[in-house]
């Protein structure tokens, strides 16, 4: 327990760290760099690189949930352009549905908080909350120059 | 006017569809699971799948590839019997499959990319059509493709036929590991991984020397990029990192892939490991081509 504690303590002093730019923009691009970092030693242990850590894997399914739901207000209407946003301007047109997918990952990271209890309800649970991944990045970013 | 007689008639000549020789297949027994691994490996739900909702099997087409060359639209390829191809002939599928002709006779737009497909084995194209008559028909109608002259006069594709597509199938090399064999088969035929990741020539086709080093989207949304194993692409990637990219979305960095190519995970990821670990192999053996993304200031 205090394992999943100072694990979800280190992420959440990265995050606050993060937090401290101001602009809607700029924290919507950290949570975007907090899910990717999240993902990575989860990542690993799917690869065969890393051996499989459950507190860890917990901490990263409390940055997607905290995170998902921030994620939420992060996109105001005066913040369709500038900053290099990769965001595309269909968000706007189609709030209600991005807005929808933001909920469904962190419930999906709910739920999988619940369901993990060791190594094999792990491989089975976590793509589906990585499954959220790409469809947002089909409809809503820009594709890469 | 002798002269545009000749130059009329050797256009006819040399522009005469060419398809698989019979009038029909001999019978056989179609193994329908090969037939879905096909499927996902082809992609077919990329571009044919009813856009605007997330069922992969609906292939009620219209998907809009608005390209240099004018819009294509994917059509219907449902087995609905009048709307899709659910009245196609096994030989009628595997002529569009393997020799890019239609069900009438006429050239198919290689946006369909049967320049790859034609390497696939012709009982692999007939099991992928037992699949696909498994999924639920659709009565949505095919649209027309929107293109500008001359592109729209499909017999002129006869020339560029002529210039692109070999009619020459897969040959697996026995002296490689039976892997890396049906990497480079599902990557160079079903998969079309080239068909994107290449620069095209004036003329549409894939330029020679730049396969799968990347290039322009086709569709003019960004850069496609390099997978071959060289600096510009993909030299840091472990074959671990690529197969965990056709399963999950997520490159070394883990950001997720998006655009086109989340259709593309979609696809993969319901393909088997092994079939996954193969492509990746496949991958890492190509000749290292330089091919680097446009700098923001160019």
């Amino acid at each position: 327990m205090i394992r999943v504690l100072s694990v979800v303590a280190a992420l959440a002093v990265g995050a606050t760290a993060v937090y401290a730019q101001s602009s809607a923009i700029g924290q919507r691009q950290a949570a975007m760099k907090a899910f990717a970092g999240a993902a990575k030693e989860p990542g690993a242990v799917l690869k065969g690189e890393a051996n499989f850590d459950l507190a860890k894997v917990q901490g990263s399914l409390a940055v997607y949930q905290e995170q998902a739901t921030k994620l939420k207000v992060l996109f105001p209407d005066d913040s369709k352009s500038g900053e290099e946003t990769a965001a595309l301007a269909v968000i706007w047109d189609k709030k209600s549905d991005f807005l929808s997918r933001l909920d469904k990952l962190s419930g999906d990271a709910k739920a999988a908080a619940a369901a993990i209890k060791d190594e094999a309800s792990f491989k089975v649970e976590w793509p589906k909350v990585m499954s959220n991944c790409g469809g947002c990045h089909k409809e809503y970013r820009k594709a890469k120059q | 006017m002798a002269l545009a007689a000749v130059g009329g008639v050797a256009f006819y000549v040399v522009t005469i569809p060419s398809v698989l020789p019979g009038t029909n297949l001999p019978p056989r027994t179609a193994d329908v699971a090969n037939g879905e691994t096909l499927f996902n490996a082809g992609g077919c739900a990329s571009c044919h799948a009813t856009p605007g909702q997330d069922d992969r099997t609906r292939l009620g087409g219209g998907l809009a590839l608005r390209t240099a060359f004018g819009t294509f639209r994917a059509p219907n390829i449902s087995p609905h019997p009048e709307r899709g191809i659910g009245g196609w002939t096994e030989l009628e599928f595997a002529n569009a499959m393997l020799r890019g002709v239609g069900r009438h006779g006429e050239h198919l737009y290689p946006s369909f990319p049967y320049t790859s497909y034609q390497r696939m084995r012709l009982d692999d194209v007939r099991d992928l059509l037992a699949f696909m008559r498994t999924l639920p028909p659709d009565a949505t109608p095919s649209a027309p493709h929107e293109l500008p002259f001359p592109f729209g006069i499909r017999r002129g594709l006869g020339l560029w036929k002529l210039l692109y597509l070999d009619g020459r199938a897969f040959v697996p090399d026995p002296a490689r590991e039976a892997a890396l064999d049906r990497g480079a088969y599902l990557v160079e035929g079903p998969g079309h991984c080239a068909e994107c990741h290449s620069q095209r020539d004036i003329l549409g086709g894939v330029a020679a020397g730049s396969r799968f080093a990347g290039g322009p989207d086709p569709e003019g949304k960004g850069w496609v990029p390099n997978i071959t194993p060289h600096a510009d692409g993909l030299a840091s990637w472990s074959a671990k990192d690529i197969a965990y990219l056709l399963e999950s979305g997520f490159t070394p960095d883990y950001d997720s892939v998006g655009s086109r190519m989340a259709d593309v995970v979609a696809n993969t990821s319901k393909l088997s490991a092994a079939d996954r670990e193969a492509m990746a192999a496949y991958l890492k053996s190509l000749p290292p081509r330089p091919g680097a993304r446009p700098s923001p200031q160019q």
